[in-house]
């Protein structure tokens, strides 16, 4: 049950083309992560929807494969 | 989701004007964001109601479903989805969030 942080980046950039995206494992055991997302497709929504974004470009892992991923997005 | 677990959520969402779906109870919280976001309420002495999904594994991911939302802890102010803990936390640092409970006249502590 742990995601390696090549794949979550390479999941959000999939998802999510143009983002500029910085990933840290916070606890070391490839299973707590903090990303900090910054999308021009972000503006406009509302903070719930650009973190329903990166969700989705996470294709059902989040809550799953990957256990904590804090998310920060930025427009 | 099954009727009984829809019913359930929203029976909680219309009942209680701030609802924490999170993992264990406010006094003993069994997951770092759950509490949190159960601290933050506290601080902002806010009375909530916490709703503890471990106890109902049904709730646990029915309320993922019924939100859109797949994680936990969630926070519900009168009926409406306000985030999970990263966007209650940025909320909460920039004041957004002591101006939801203010707008939707709901008691917390004021400044």
């Amino acid at each position: 049950m742990a995601m390696d942080l090549k794949e979550i980046e390479a999941l959000i950039k999939e998802g999510l083309p143009d983002a500029v995206i910085e990933i840290q494992d916070l606890a070391g055991d490839g299973n707590h992560y903090s990303a900090t997302v910054t999308s021009s497709k972000f503006s406009g929504k509302s903070k719930i929807e650009q973190h329903k974004m990166v969700y989705n470009s996470l294709k059902g892992k989040m809550g799953n494969e990957l256990h904590a991923l804090a998310i920060k997005t930025k427009e | 989701m099954d009727q009984q677990t829809k019913d359930l959520i929203n029976n909680e969402i219309t009942n209680n004007e701030v609802c924490l779906f999170m993992k264990g109870t406010p006094d003993a919280p069994q997951c770092g964001f759950s509490m949190a976001v159960s601290n933050m309420l506290k601080i902002l002495e806010v009375n909530y109601k916490g709703i503890n999904v471990l106890e109902n594994q049904s709730l646990r991911e029915g309320i993922k479903e019924f939100s859109e939302w797949p994680t936990i802890p969630q926070i519900y102010v009168k009926g409406e989805f306000i985030g999970g803990c990263d966007i209650v936390k940025e909320m909460y640092e920039n004041g957004e969030l002591k101006k939801i409970f203010k707008a939707q006249n709901i008691d917390h502590k004021k400044d």
